[in-house]
């Protein structure tokens, strides 16, 4: 069997032993202490620094960002930003920030809970933290935050609540964890900017196979 | 893919007279290099991450086996499957009868070197399956039926001209010389085939112990497509991609983004952990994880073993003076540059690879920049070893180390004809200080001037200092 074949030519390699405890030992402790490696002075900073650091760092990743002062002011926001791009069909995700909106129903927005599809002009969906080490967001697939909304959509909104920005990635390993009850989503999304491609002789495009837009609406206060 | 690399001088020879490539590899000289610089200067603890990495990764490959047990474990928790290949031929069979348990007609790839190493688009192809290579460069090449010369650039041999004629003639639409129209026809082209597809195949840039999950850091969006709206997807990933934990993975993505475009971070960092959940709405129904040996296993324990720590960032080829020169093709298989020069022998045999390891001029550059230290340098001596070993090595050089070692190891005879060798270069130089014909090194003076020695041997020297 390959598998007992691939191991006991590690193991040869090595000169161990497969019932070795110290090293079994050694793997389980790695595990479980979960320890963290250097992270960067850039990530350990102040909160209103680290937020400072985020917009900063999503500007130059390309993300376009809207600050607001508070919740309410994002439904408005959002229809705003549509019709002043000429966006008339956003597709969301349900989670119960979403939800909660309250949409003015003024103009001409056209909204729609589901997967996306090929042809979706724009998607909306929430970030579960934001990572100011490189203007990172962090999303996670569920019932109510389906993948595809991240990827298949001309442009993608994505609300962050700066209240949920961390410095380094490992904090956000630690929120996740902590949200999840310690067992992985079926996906983690880290991203960072529009999509871009550089493999025609080097030039940087924008809009490869992902969304060309990336708009982050930013919520202070709670 | 047919192995090319005993061919390297006659490739070598070709590509520096080929005026398209040479202008092609002009974008890459002038690209990475600056752009990791300058991401490294903005990273200070960026050397402190270097070793950290590479102590960790030391601690991984003693601990292989565990690692990837505890790798599987979690993937199987997860609701996946993880399949082990010993060999090329393993692995591809293992993921045809995949796809065929799927009926699958079309699979959509993203960009992954190990299945170039397994040459499994080939082996679809011929099997009633027929991949889609869904990364911009990637997908360029299978319209020209080229391989990638790259790692993570793999149409970096390519100028705009030659994208612009394959997507005219593939796509029939009129022909566009604008980058940025190319990528939107693309992008326009590739949507059916993200949504048509049977099967999505990824590659994998580290799996998590701890979570079962792998890991892809892209830019493009394409591998993300690939790996959620199929029915199935797979994984194919080389055996030494396990690390640890969420904490570990970290490490080694603050150094490969910055490493490999000189990014502070790939624009799409996903992870995948099993199949479609209760209630999700989409994502792929099944997960297969399929790991490929493929001669790994024999390195560790091995001199090579700490080739084994490699990420494949790219650095190393990105500021190599040989790659720039010759480009990837020129080396003959999937993995050029200093980390192939390694990589490639202990795949297809120091028979077949063996001039791989003697392109260098041993600057020492790769090592410099590789982001886990691997002592790229060292590790092609010891190809040189063995293939000196093995009796490989051609006439002209074993005969010519005869001499040499018949003169270094007689010190006084050594010495005489250094200084005579000396006097006579600085002769012929004259005021230039440098000459450009020898007797008997016209293959190296064809291309470049022979400086003159500055002043005396260096044991000429030592002598009147110690004095």
């Amino acid at each position: 069997m390959s598998k007992a074949d691939i191991f006991n030519r590690i193991r040869g390699g090595l000169h161990v032993p497969s019932d070795d405890s110290a090293r079994r030992a050694a793997v389980q402790a790695r595990l479980d202490a979960r320890k963290r490696n250097l992270i960067p002075q850039r990530a350990q900073l102040p909160a209103d620094e680290l937020l400072r650091l985020f917009i900063d760092m999503a500007d130059e990743a390309a993300a376009e960002l809207i600050e607001l002062h508070s919740a309410a002011e994002l439904a408005g926001a959002i229809e705003n930003w549509a019709q002043e791009n000429g966006i008339a069909h956003l597709v969301t995700a349900s989670d119960e920030q979403i939800n909660n909106l309250e949409w003015s129903g003024n103009g001409t927005l056209v909204r729609e809970e589901r997967v996306a599809q090929v042809g979706d002009e724009a998607s909306l969906t929430s970030a579960f933290c934001g990572i100011a080490e490189t203007g990172t967001l962090m999303l996670y697939s569920g019932e109510e935050s389906p993948t595809t909304l991240n990827f298949l959509p001309d442009t993608h909104l994505v609300v962050l609540r700066a209240s949920t920005i961390v410095g380094p990635y490992e904090d956000a390993w630690q929120m996740l964890r902590q949200a999840t009850g310690g067992s992985m989503p079926r996906t983690v999304n880290l991203i960072t900017g529009p999509s871009r491609s550089a493999d025609i002789e080097q030039k940087l495009q924008m809009g490869a196979h992902g969304p060309r837009r990336l708009v982050i609406f930013l919520l202070h206060g709670e | 893919m047919q192995i090319k690399s005993p061919e390297f001088k006659q490739n070598a020879r070709i590509a520096l007279e080929d005026v398209n490539l040479q202008r092609a590899l002009g974008n890459l000289k002038a690209g990475f290099p600056q752009k990791r610089a300058a991401a490294v200067a903005r990273l200070p603890e960026f050397d402190q991450l270097r070793d950290e990495a590479r102590d960790l990764k030391n601690h991984i490959l003693e601990h292989l086996d565990l690692y990837l047990e505890e790798f599987e474990k979690n993937v199987v928790a997860n609701g996946g499957t993880v399949h082990w290949c010993r060999t090329a031929e393993d692995a591809r069979k293992t993921i045809l009868e995949i796809c065929q348990d799927q009926d699958a007609k079309t699979v959509t790839k993203g960009k992954s070197m190990v299945t170039e190493e397994i040459d499994l688009n080939d082996y679809l192809e011929k099997n009633g399956v027929t991949p889609v290579e869904t990364d911009l460069g990637e997908y360029i090449l299978q319209l020209r039926e080229d391989h990638p010369s790259h790692i993570i650039a793999p149409a970096i041999h390519l100028n705009i001209e030659d994208v612009a004629d394959a997507f005219h003639e593939h796509h029939k639409r009129p022909k566009s010389n604008d980058p940025a129209h190319l990528m939107r026809e693309a992008r326009e082209m590739l949507r059916k085939h993200f949504v048509a597809a049977d099967v999505g195949i990824t590659g994998a840039n580290f799996l998590v112990a701890e979570t079962g999950s792998t890991i892809i850091c892209t830019n493009e969006g394409n591998g993300d497509l690939t790996q959620t709206l199929p029915k199935t997807h797979i994984v194919v990933s080389s055996i030494e991609k396990v690390v640890p934990t969420l904490e570990d993975m970290t490490l080694f993505l603050r150094l490969l983004a910055r490493s490999a475009t000189g990014q502070e971070f790939t624009v799409y960092n996903t992870l995948s952990s099993g199949p479609r959940r209760p209630g999700d709405q989409d994502g792929p129904e099944n997960f297969h994880v399929v790991l490929v040996d493929n001669g790994r296993s024999d390195m560790v324990g091995s001199e090579f073993q700490e080739m084994l720590r490699c990420i494949r960032c790219s650095a190393c080829m990105n500021h190599c003076p040989v790659y720039g020169a010759v480009g990837g093709h020129s080396y003959g298989w999937v993995y050029p540059g200093p980390m192939g020069s390694v990589l490639t022998p202990q795949m297809v045999g120091i028979e077949n690879a063996g001039l791989l390891p003697n392109a260098s001029t041993f600057c020492g550059k790769c090592e410099e920049v590789c982001p886990v230290r691997i002592p790229l340098p060292k590790l092609m001596r010891h190809w040189r070893d063995k293939e000196y070993e093995k009796h490989l090595s051609p006439t002209s050089v074993r005969s010519g180390l005869s001499v040499w070692s018949f003169f270094a190891t007689r010190p006084k005879l050594y010495r005489l004809f250094a200084s005579v060798g000396n006097r006579f270069l600085r002769l012929k130089a004259g005021k230039k200080g440098r000459t450009s014909k020898l007797p008997l090194a016209s293959a190296w003076t064809d291309h470049r001037d022979m400086p003159a020695p500055s002043g005396k041997t260096f044991m000429q020297q030592w002598k009147e200092q110690n004095r």
